[in-house]
């Protein structure tokens, strides 16, 4: 029995030993960004390189932008990440943030099976919404509050629909985009995705995925990309000067020239507007 | 083995497509997860002992607190012993995001704790991971005690054993037991994602362990991925057992 215990307060004193994880290195940057930026693999190919330009990690949670936003506002992560510009301009005017910039763009796209079954290849937006509804064709919807469900909420508005909350033919997943892509799937149904998510699809499935572009090209489908530092009024103990410091950099021509060149199957994913 | 063989003979004359679905994600999900390992993926052994870690944290830190409660629990009688029990197990029952929920509105930096700094750290999952073990480890050691052969009191006291002599040899009477019950909460620590999710925010490199690394590729529609990293898990899981069972062998 001594020699149980021993060994039992061998393995908690192991245990407490095992180097904790830093917590507060002044060149470490939290992040909170949507789904998408992490999913397709931007970040994992952006931070490194900032890193070797700067010397600052950055440690980035991938979530819904709803979700994002409210760890913002609650002061755990220094810098968003996020495309949800109505809910972006509410959180800096709510004193949350500052030094919004806009950094990249794609844009949203409606895919569905190749057969079409309500017919809305090519449409305009507002008429593709207004036909599905009316021929009550499968619509897998985010409905998790990100970004990219925030703006499906707002074209349903723009097509004069009410949101299909309770409709059998609609259908909330409450998952990330891919997973929804997914599901839309194995329903044989429509989906509105970001274009940057939709080509990672396509190259998961290796070029032939069940699903095509449908309705494209409107301009109410553009999709803003913006980053936020974490107002230091608001959260003192955020890392404002690191913050900017990210903002500098992704807003310059080297990193703008960075998300030009990030391709997949040779297209690209994202298309940078940050304001030089 | 002969039925596997059945279904890759089905799939070349495409005889069950559903089957060959199923075959085939398990096969893609072996070969990666021994590619993985083998191959001293970065990615993957960052999870594994972020995994190993942080469910050492927790599992040590609840059965530190949990058997002691849970042998008074059992041994003694006292007035509110059965409700207490009640109360126990059904905290065993708690789920995981919710506890997350609830550690995140501590940890948060806003909250009453966020000086701290735990959010999105190791540390801070094994608080909510303990949350989660606790129970476990308390209800199962009182059931360790309290199913012991009462002829063993008995016996035992009959032998001229003191009080203390008596706790003592019902303690480690109940050995068995209680590594039941304490395997059951390793299990349950190990496998567990909302609380890790919520609290570590699945920050790779840092807080990212096997099971959010899971969650994560099969959002990315990476179902081979998330097969393969399941494997990795159990295989941690067998270790763990393994040199548990080692461990009782001698003792």
């Amino acid at each position: 029995m001594r020699r149980l215990s021993v060994a039992v307060i061998c393995l908690v004193l192991v245990v407490c030993l095992l180097p904790a994880s830093s917590l507060a290195e002044q060149k470490i940057l939290t992040m909170a960004t949507t789904t998408s930026t992490d999913n397709t693999g931007l970040l994992d190919y952006l931070v490194p390189k900032f890193k070797a330009a700067t010397g600052i990690e950055i440690k980035w949670t991938a979530t819904g932008t709803g979700k994002a936003l409210k760890l913002g506002e609650n002061c755990d992560v220094d810098i968003l990440m996020v495309h949800a510009p109505p809910a972006e301009k509410k959180f800096v005017d709510a004193g949350f943030g500052m030094d919004r910039r806009e950094i990249m763009y794609n844009d949203f796209v409606i895919i569905g099976p190749i057969k079409d079954p309500s017919a809305i290849k090519g449409k305009s937006i507002k008429d593709a919404l207004q036909t599905i509804k009316a021929k009550q064709g499968i619509f897998v919807s985010r409905g998790d509050n990100s970004g990219t469900h925030k703006k499906e909420l707002s074209l349903w508005k723009a097509a004069d629909l009410p949101v299909p909350e309770k409709e059998s033919w609609y259908v909330q997943t409450g998952q990330g985009m891919l997973a929804t892509i997914n599901i839309a799937t194995e329903r044989n149904g429509y989906t509105m995705t970001d274009r940057g998510t939709y080509i990672k699809y396509e190259d998961n499935l290796k070029g032939n995925p069940p699903l095509k572009i449908l309705v494209e090209g409107d301009a109410v489908l553009l999709n803003q990309y913006s980053v936020i530092a974490i107002n230091k009024k608001h959260c003192p103990n955020a890392k404002y000067d690191t913050a900017k410091q990210f903002i500098k950099w992704i807003t310059g021509a080297e990193a703008q020239k960075l998300i030009k060149d990030f391709k997949l199957l040779g297209k690209p994913l994202f298309t940078p507007n940050a304001k030089m | 083995m002969r039925k596997c063989s059945d279904y890759l003979v089905s799939q070349q004359s495409h005889f069950n497509p559903a089957l060959y679905i199923v075959m085939n994600f398990l096969l893609e999900g072996f070969l990666q997860a021994f590619n993985l390992l083998l191959s001293g993926n970065a990615e993957t052994y960052s999870a594994v002992w972020a995994t190993v870690k942080v469910s050492s944290y927790s599992i040590g830190s609840s059965l530190l607190m949990g058997i002691p409660l849970g042998f008074c629990l059992g041994y003694f009688d006292f007035a509110g012993k059965k409700p207490i029990r009640t109360i126990v197990d059904t905290l065993m029952a708690l789920p995981t995001v919710f506890i997350g929920l609830v550690v995140y509105a501590f940890l948060t930096h806003r909250g009453p704790l966020g000086n701290i700094g735990l959010l999105f750290t190791l540390p801070g999952i094994a608080i909510g991971q303990t949350i989660l073990a606790l129970p476990i480890v308390i209800g199962l050691s009182a059931t360790a005690v309290e199913s012991m052969d009462k002829k063993l009191r008995i016996t035992i006291m009959s032998m001229g054993a003191n009080r203390r002599q008596l706790f003592l040899s019902t303690l480690w009477e109940s050995r068995h037991g209680i590594l039941a019950g304490s395997i059951a909460a390793y299990g349950r620590v190990m496998t567990e994602v909302g609380i890790s999710m919520m609290v570590g925010g699945n920050i790779k490199w840092y807080t990212r362990t096997v099971t959010t690394a899971i969650a994560l590729e099969t959002n990315k529609g990476q179902f081979g991925m998330g097969v393969a990293l399941g494997l990795v898990l159990l295989a941690i899981a067998f270790c763990v057992n393994l040199s548990v069972s080692l461990l009782r062998r001698r003792y």
